[in-house]
């Protein structure tokens, strides 16, 4: 049994960067949003990285990545990207931020994954991250599963393990530090992972330059999006505050302080 | 006016977890007319509990299969609940399970959902936090039905006399299932450390893995001193990214670390009346693991450490293998 695997993946703000709401009159944006360096999204490019080794492992396998975005941060992150995994690009030109609606966004990713030529649905497992780290919801990925007609779903996904008979085990992450274990018949399935448990792959430059033979051009292909569905209104998006007066205790013994630690953590 | 649905799943042992009372403590507190909706293999503990929120209907799905967390069983179930409650709002705990089968859910009934969210207001509008807990955000919306799937810790838990309720069964079309749910796998390590009812966070910086004064690593003493702390305080462990990641890489340090306790940026941000870091270092994106933490203290080597200045209550700059084995000693 090969796989079709389709990664559903965004592009966020470099988690380094310093991030500031701005309201406008089309609603909340980030300070300087558009210079804003970006990366993949990090739960999202477990998924790819996932994707990519059970690829490699399953002879016959293949890997898409759709991603919504401005085209030309989608360009940036590529260029980072492609080094780490093969990969087909579907990129969807709109755009990438926190302040859309899993319903649109759903609509746009389902979309084009149906536009993907010679996608089998009987070999079908669409990836992406459980959550992401704009809007962090947690909430596109299924919809994208029920525009597909996939109700075999699975969320905060650890491990996907193929079986010989064409099943496979997935630990999905459940309260108490827990795996839940279930037992998947097949494609097609959708799998919204968490961390996994592979370490991001060096760069390639050979994957690279291979990958950038068809990523350009279906950039300058991509078809921009508009995202149906109905927003939320935002009242007010706003820091939060940050600062507390801190009591720097450099003087203490090591006895005074452990005994100090001791009597707060037995307070109330 | 809105309606609203209340909507939960039942726990082993049929009853209601205190999160689902949390939400049904605020669904009540909201004043408009309440349907009380109950999902599991049994919902008799559950229909004590709630049989005196004063709601107008109780509905339930109930069978062997509704007993596991599986989502098409799951949002088979749910649908069809919110189908034959009809309401505006649909008001569940967030848990590994509504996330996962509500989205799905609000597709299918043609609404919206907004999840992780910390409050609801009166005038209706829900305080959520996007880019990973940097930023909140007070939302409204006029589609619906509307599913919000409300944070533990956020609303006083529903209480009341225990009272029977009549429960409604509704009838639910299942798709055929190819998926079995086989069990619960606990952490390889055999360690459970994550503990999201503890008092206490411990949160493990890279710095434990770091050479120490005398040029030296020592990972296995890391390790005792914080198991040891865990085990006398019942504390829940969290882990900062860096510490994580190197237990991910195979290298010999904390080996009861994994990526279930990281928190931060891409991690958790679990909530805990107190949170004591130690060896912690990093800035502003890793330091949100710490932004449902109450009383915050931290022990480093480094006064300016982004861990602490402005975002602990107290900083000890000391070494935390000196502090920790002397708050171990003390400890008993």
């Amino acid at each position: 049994m090969s796989y079709h695997i389709v990664v559903c993946g965004g592009i966020v703000p470099d988690p380094l960067q310093t991030l500031e709401p701005v309201m406008g009159p089309a609603g909340p944006s980030l300070k300087n949003e558009s210079m804003l360096p970006a990366v993949l999204d990090p739960w999202a490019a477990h998924a790819l990285f996932e994707a990519a080794n059970l690829a490699r492992n399953v002879a016959g396998s293949k890997v898409w990545l759709v991603s919504l975005g401005p085209k030309a941060k989608l360009q940036q992150v590529m260029m980072t990207v492609a080094q780490k995994a093969a990969f087909e690009l579907v990129p969807i030109d709109g755009p990438a931020g926190a302040f859309t609606d899993p319903v649109g966004v759903s609509g746009a990713l389902a979309a084009a994954i149906e536009t993907i030529a010679g996608l089998d649905r009987q070999q079908l497992l669409v990836f992406g991250g459980w959550e992401s780290a704009t809007r962090g919801a947690g909430a596109t990925m299924q919809m994208v599963g029920e525009r597909l007609g996939i109700v075999d779903q699975f969320q905060g996904v650890d491990s996907l393990s193929p079986r010989e008979d064409g099943s496979f085990e997935i630990l999905e992450r459940i309260e108490g530090g827990q795996h839940q274990v279930s037992v998947c018949a097949g494609p097609p399935a959708l799998v919204g992972w968490a961390t996994g448990s592979l370490a991001e792959p060096r760069n390639n430059p050979q994957v690279g330059m291979a990958n950038m033979r068809t990523i350009m051009p279906a950039l300058q292909k991509a078809r921009a999006a508009s995202l149906s569905g109905c927003p939320p209104q935002f009242v007010s998006v706003t820091l939060p505050r940050q600062q507390r007066s801190t009591r720097v205790m450099k003087d203490l013994s090591t006895d005074e302080i452990a005994r100090e630690i001791v009597a707060w953590v037995n307070g109330d | 006016m809105d309606t609203i649905l209340f909507l939960a799943f039942t726990e082993s042992d049929g009853s209601l977890a205190k999160p689902a009372l949390e939400v049904l403590g605020s669904a009540v507190a909201m004043g408009a007319p309440l349907t009380v909706g109950v999902i599991g293999a049994s919902i008799a503990a559950a229909s004590q509990q709630v049989g005196g929120c004063g709601a107008t209907r109780f509905l339930s799905v109930t069978g062997e299969e509704f007993g596991r967390s599986r989502y098409s069983t799951d949002a088979a179930a749910a649908e069809a609940i919110a189908r034959a409650a009809g309401a505006t709002l649909v008001i569940a705990p967030a848990s590994s399970r509504t996330n996962r089968a509500l989205p799905g859910v609000a597709h299918r009934l043609d609404g919206a959902i907004d999840t992780h969210v910390t409050a609801i207001a009166d005038g209706g509008s829900v305080t959520r936090w996007y880019y990973r807990q940097r930023m909140e955000a007070v939302v409204n919306r006029t589609a619906r039905p509307w599913f919000i799937l409300l944070e533990s810790g956020c609303h006083t838990a529903w209480t009341g006399e225990p009272r029977e309720a009549s429960f409604e069964t509704v009838a639910v079309s299942l798709p055929p299932l190819r998926t079995a749910v086989t069990g619960v796998r606990s952490p390889q390590s055999g360690e459970q450390t994550i503990r999201p009812d503890a008092r206490l966070l411990f949160v493990a910086g890279a710095g434990w893995t770091k050479k120490q004064a005398d040029g030296q690593p020592h990972p296995r003493e890391a390790e005792e001193l914080i198991l040891g702390f865990l085990h006398k305080t019942k504390a829940s462990l969290g882990g900062s990214k860096s510490l994580v990641d190197l237990s991910g890489e195979g290298e010999a340090v904390l080996q009861f670390m994994t990526h279930l306790n990281q928190i931060g940026q891409t991690g958790a941000t679990p909530r805990h009346p107190k949170g004591l870091s130690t060896c912690c270092h990093g800035e502003e994106p890793h330091v949100v693991g710490w932004r449902f933490i109450t009383e915050r203290r931290a022990v480093n080597l480094d006064p300016n450490c982004g861990w602490a200045r402005g975002k602990a209550d107290v900083l000890y700059v000391a070494d935390a293998f000196e502090v920790m084995r002397k708050v171990n000693a003390l400890l008993g």
